[in-house]
């Protein structure tokens, strides 16, 4: 099922994501989903050689939860493949009855654990929602005409309300929109009030916004997103509060706490919320529980 | 070696606006530059639209050597709206520096052509990419100023300014934004999706003999 279904249902969707392992074997993965995820998240997204970190892939692990009854987003981004090979994995993504893409530029190579490697970014991610768009009404990028009826996705989009510089992310986020984004994840929110005023000039391009969470671990993984991951910023008062009790952050309770008053506060002004657990997905039911959803 | 082609009259047309100084670069012997073709094109312009001075120079890509050259044409150059240059993509990133608060629009677009590089020492760069895109980039280079060499904007990776590779690189889209907001000229990136072509038509170009 395309989740754009549920945004026009007036649904308030929900996904999680995850991430296949540096590995083929998935048993635990697909355990792991099967206990916090299925019948909680109407979909899960799953990354695509996520920081650029070599992995199992994201079309065959999609391919497998959709066999466990499950939705999923197939992420692909323009970091390793050229246009051929994007146009390609999106032909075979519609094979296996993958009907959510979400399509990014993908971070550099030199970020990841094979730094050698060579960079491609022959399109990025709105040539690459683009180039999806032209697949759907029947053609290549290139004009060549496809045999049979064309795909149909939900195509999906990111972008970062809290970076500091939204100006630049709306300019980039009606780019996409133009290029045929039909849903949006954001990055993660840790500042309810920028998120709100994104959302008001956000909401003019009438597409549906899911507010993007980080379950937060530790104040030190606080400082780190705040020195390296762009678009991140936690504020001062929540390091605190991390600091706080030890204890109650170590077994996971303040972030769950946090996670589920940022989902509170913004709600109202969004269409969905992605959950981005990294590995803390047992979490997920909890933080759902107490963001009352 | 490179080669610079001009490009169509319409493009062109398009992008002059006002007062208008137009600036040749000939004389580097790595590029072969349409003489014929690009006096042809100027004159129309001229009986168009309202060139307020049309000058040809040598090595504009060396700052200091711009300076110089430039000197006696200082008030006209002010008085103009726009800067419309002929040269390598180098060359124009070099005008649009030195202008920072002017409109620099590029009309040739830069192919490569293999064999011996340049040997000028430039400050900025130009990676011959066959479709100049500084025309909407505020005259600073994405090919050679971003890491992914982005022609669709920036990606979601730059912090505080500075590119996801590099903490001690500014992000190029970083800097096209500032610029362009800064000449007012936001809106201008409002274009249809950009897709590069690597297939470069060396074949279809003149050849250097
Ligand atoms: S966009 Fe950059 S690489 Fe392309 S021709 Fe212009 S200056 Fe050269
Ligand atoms: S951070 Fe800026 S310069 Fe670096 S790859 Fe992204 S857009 Fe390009």
């Amino acid at each position: 099922m395309k989740l754009t279904k549920l945004f026009e249902r007036g649904e308030f969707a929900i996904t999680a994501e995850v991430g296949p392992p540096k590995g083929f074997h998935i048993d635990y993965l697909i355990d792991e989903i099967n206990t916090y995820l299925k019948g909680r998240v109407s979909a899960v997204n799953v990354t695509d050689n996520q920081s650029s970190v070599m992995r199992l892939g994201s079309l065959a692990t999609c391919k497998v939860l959709q066999d466990q009854g499950l939705i999923s987003i197939f992420q692909l981004t323009c970091r390793d493949r050229n246009r051929i090979a994007l146009q390609s994995d999106v032909l075979s993504a519609a094979l296996l009855g993958i009907e959510n893409l979400l399509l990014l530029t993908g971070d550099h190579t030199t970020l990841g654990d094979n730094p050698q490697a060579k960079p491609v970014f022959d399109l990025d991610s709105v040539s690459l929602l683009h180039m999806v768009k032209k697949l759907e009404q029947g053609e290549d990028l290139a004009g060549n005409p496809l045999e049979g009826d064309p795909p149909s996705f939900a195509k999906g989009a990111v972008v970062s309300p809290c970076s500091d510089s939204v100006d630049v992310q709306l300019i980039k986020m009606e780019q996409k929109v133009k290029a045929g984004a039909e849903y949006f994840q954001t990055q993660a929110v840790y500042e309810p009030e920028k998120f709100i005023k994104f959302m008001e000039k956000a909401k003019e391009f009438g597409v549906p916004v899911m507010l993007g969470i980080v379950i937060p671990k530790s104040a030190g993984m606080a400082k780190f997103m705040n020195e390296n991951i762009a678009g991140i910023s936690v504020p001062d008062s929540m390091i605190e509060e991390l600091k706080k009790d030890k204890e109650k952050t170590k077994a996971g309770i303040t972030g769950v706490e946090i996670s589920a008053r940022i989902i509170r506060e913004c709600k109202d002004y969004c269409q969905g919320v992605h959950i981005m657990a990294m590995g803390w997905e047992s979490k997920i039911p909890d933080i759902l529980d107490l963001a009352g959803l | 070696m490179l080669i610079t082609q001009l490009k169509s009259k319409e493009v062109i047309a398009k992008l002059i606006k006002g007062k208008t100084f137009i600036i040749n670069c000939h004389g580097c012997k790595e590029v072969y530059f349409p003489e014929h073709e690009a006096d042809k094109l100027q004159k129309e312009l001229s009986a168009e639209g309202n060139v307020i001075e049309k000058i040809t120079r040598d090595y504009i890509c060396s700052t200091d050597n711009l300076q110089v050259q430039l000197n006696k044409f200082m008030d006209k150059i002010q008085e103009a709206d726009t800067i419309l240059v002929f040269s390598c993509g180098v060359g124009v990133q070099t005008l649009a520096k030195s202008f920072e608060d002017k409109r620099v629009y590029s009309g040739c677009d830069t192919y490569p052509l293999p064999g011996f590089q340049g040997l000028t020492p430039q400050k900025f760069d130009c990676g011959q990419c066959g479709e100049c895109y500084l025309n909407y980039t505020g005259g600073i280079c994405p090919i050679t100023a971003c890491s992914k060499s982005l022609v669709n904007g920036q990606c979601g990776g730059s912090k505080n300014g500075k590119c996801e590779v590099d903490k001690n690189m500014e992000c190029g889209w970083e800097r096209i934004y500032r610029k362009l907001e800064k000449l007012k000229k936001l809106d201008i990136l409002d274009y249809p999706v950009k897709i590069r072509n690597y297939q470069l038509p060396f074949e279809e170009l003149p050849k250097d003999e």
